[in-house]
């Protein structure tokens, strides 16, 4: 550490500065709110906090958001990567277009997706319709709640690994082949393992940023409680009664919980940098 | 295995790469393609090895035809410029990769696979790297595992696309020497593409020389050099001095010098080119007898022979190589002017298809 602190006779000038603007920028922007609701938290009390956490509404509503986030993350982790692998192995006519298209969920305010899903969705919605006189009823259920984090969190998965993908030499499929390698043998020992990383980072991108949904989701999922009413929504309601402890409470919770799952993250995305030849 | 190709073509949309190709590989034979890049030489080693489909014409691998058989069965080893290892993957299990996705009844034993796969390493003397990952070797020890994963299949045919083409140039050598004697260890039919002549002659059994997707010359290295068929083979491996001239009946004349060749006899005062490679020119300071005179301009005298580079008349450079020893005793300092004869030419006519002088 010493070592990378003092290095006087550097080549790239200004460390110092630019070390010390990092550190308080990421103070600033990142540690600094989270400072404030743990402080804001410890002035509840243990009792309060646990009163506030525990209540059978607020863990229904923890439950569903990272049980949501990880389902649409792992449709997205499936489907994106097909998305991916078509957009870069096939060309076909409207290609561009097609690619364009994969960025309008980062695009569009979450506000006007949460309107067109549930319009496309509703009971006497266009495709909503069709689906509940079979007995399937996406809006206002934990299935709406699916979609909506499916559609806002599709890019992620399918910008990371499209890079990836494109970076993956045609010469290692053709290797694979002389060696006799069936197709199923190439995609399982060869382009998965390859993409892997990149498919953990987008998964992992598409599941922190579905945790926090909130404007696409609160249309469609109808807020039931108990069924349908996610973590950020209780968050809400609890500032619109005036319980800011409460709210920080459950945020702190959801903090916790969520860096508990990017610290595993990363500990399998380093694992997996060692097996790639620590480069 | 023996190879046999028999009139390939093969389009890739306005662009011939392969103009109806054909050629025989003998069982055992280490061949050499070379030619210029987009000559088609690698397309050519693709096809053979089935990476791509022909547009007309037939591989026949041992007499049996093979045109159709998919990548996977073909039994071909093919290593590639870039090495293509899998770098996800140990050195081990990349050189186990070829054995472990047999099915399930073909499948060597772990045990098994461990040994030929260590064997493998032994050959190519790097052992000791088993454990290491593809991104912590340098270029060389990249193309010697790739070359154990290919072998590691037993295949019948050895495919090497520019194997040495991204090593530095010490590296190629050693490894050029060390393809040759594994080859002269392991009697596998091989072919060998390169744009590099000194390789394709050195390592080679038969060179096969291809441009414009033609093949231009098949033959011994020694005999490709010593006799080159065409123009273009001539300029292409290795320097050369063209002087135009004319042949009549089996005489060559260029300006006052005359020669007579044993061949062109029935040349009815054609035009012609003589190549003259730089150290079959022999320096004079006499004008007896000479082909051309020129200024020194240039005396390169950095190893063993001495290039001297003359000017002529009309402008066109004359190298010649001669020893140290004969640099000496003629004592020429740049500016001096000097006569240079040829111990050898080769000749060819400007046929009627107006055949040019190949730049390269």
């Amino acid at each position: 550490m010493s070592n990378i602190l003092n290095l006087r006779h550097s080549v790239l000038p200004g460390f110092r500065l630019s070390f010390g603007i990092t550190l308080f920028w990421l103070a600033l922007i990142v540690l600094l709110p989270f400072a404030a609701l743990v402080y804001s938290t410890i002035g509840m009390g243990w009792d309060g906090f646990a009163a506030a956490v525990s209540s059978e509404r607020v863990l229904a509503a923890i439950r569903l958001s990272f049980a949501t986030a990880g389902l649409s993350a792992i449709i997205n982790l499936v489907f994106g990567f097909l998305v991916a692998w078509v957009l870069v192995r096939y060309p076909f006519p409207g290609k561009r277009l097609v690619d364009a298209l994969v960025d309008l969920p980062f695009a569009l305010p979450t506000a006007v997706a949460g309107i067109a899903l549930t319009t496309l969705y509703a009971p006497n919605g266009w495709i909503g319709q069709y689906l509940v006189p079979l007995g399937i009823k996406v809006s206002f259920t934990p299935l709406g709640i699916i979609v909506a984090l499916t559609f806002i969190g599709l890019p992620f998965v399918v910008r990371t690994v499209q890079p990836v993908l494109e970076d993956l030499e045609k010469e290692l499929e053709e290797a694979a082949t002389c060696l006799g390698a069936s197709r199923w043998d190439i995609f399982r020992r060869v382009i998965f393992p390859a993409t892997l990383p990149s498919l953990i980072t987008g998964g992992t991108m598409a599941f922190a940023r579905a945790t926090g949904e909130y404007g696409s989701v609160i249309f469609i999922a109808g807020n039931i409680p108990m069924v349908s009413e996610i973590a950020p929504l209780i968050i809400v309601s609890k500032l619109d009664q005036f319980d800011q402890q409460g709210a920080t409470a459950v945020a702190l919770v959801m903090l916790g919980i969520s860096f508990v799952f990017l610290l595993v993250i990363n500990l399998i995305q380093w694992w997996a940098a060692r097996r790639h030849g620590a480069r | 295995m023996s190879i046999e190709i028999r009139n390939i073509r093969k389009q890739f949309g306005q662009f011939t790469a392969l103009d109806n190709v054909s050629l025989d590989i003998a069982a055992g034979e280490l061949l050499a393609l070379l030619g210029p890049s987009g000559c088609g030489k690698t397309t050519l080693l693709r096809i053979i090895a089935g990476l791509e489909k022909p547009d007309a014409g037939q591989v026949l691998f041992g007499g049996a035809d093979a045109t159709h058989t998919h990548v996977a069965e073909r039994q071909v080893g093919f290593v590639f410029q870039h090495y293509a290892l899998f770098r996800h993957m140990t050195v081990f299990d990349n050189v186990a990769f070829g054995l472990s996705v047999k099915p399930r009844r073909e499948r060597p034993s772990p045990e098994e696979i461990r040994e030929r796969v260590m064997k493998l390493l032994k050959m190519v003397q790097l052992d000791w790297l088993a454990d290491a990952y593809p991104g912590q070797l340098s270029g060389g020890q990249r193309q010697r595992i790739a070359l154990a994963r290919s072998l590691a299949v037993e295949p019948k045919v050895l495919l090497l696309d520019e194997p040495f083409g991204a090593l530095d140039a010490k590296v190629r050598k050693d490894l050029r020497r060390w393809l040759r004697d594994l080859h002269n260890d392991m009697h596998i039919t091989s072919v060998f593409v390169t744009h590099d002549q000194e390789e394709a002659l050195e390592v080679s059994d038969r060179v096969v020389v291809m441009d414009h997707g033609h093949i231009e010359q098949v033959g011994r290295p020694d005999d490709i050099y010593e006799h080159p068929a065409t123009p273009f083979v001539t300029q292409f491996l290795g320097d050369v001095n063209l002087f135009h001239g004319r042949v009549d009946a089996g005489q060559l004349t260029i300006g006052s010098y005359a020669q007579a060749l044993s061949q062109h006899q029935d040349a009815d005062g054609d035009a012609a080119v003589a190549y003259v490679r730089p150290h079959d020119l022999d320096l004079s300071l006499q004008a007896d007898g000479a082909l051309a005179q020129g200024t020194v301009e240039h005396i390169h005298a950095v190893g063993p022979v001495v290039r001297v580079e003359l000017q002529q008349a009309d402008g066109h450079t004359i190298e010649a190589a001669v020893s140290k020893e004969r640099f000496r005793a003629l004592g020429i300092v740049p500016g001096d002017t000097v006569y240079v004869t040829p111990r050898k030419l080769a000749v060819f006519l400007k046929d009627a298809a107006g055949q040019q002088d190949y730049v390269i």
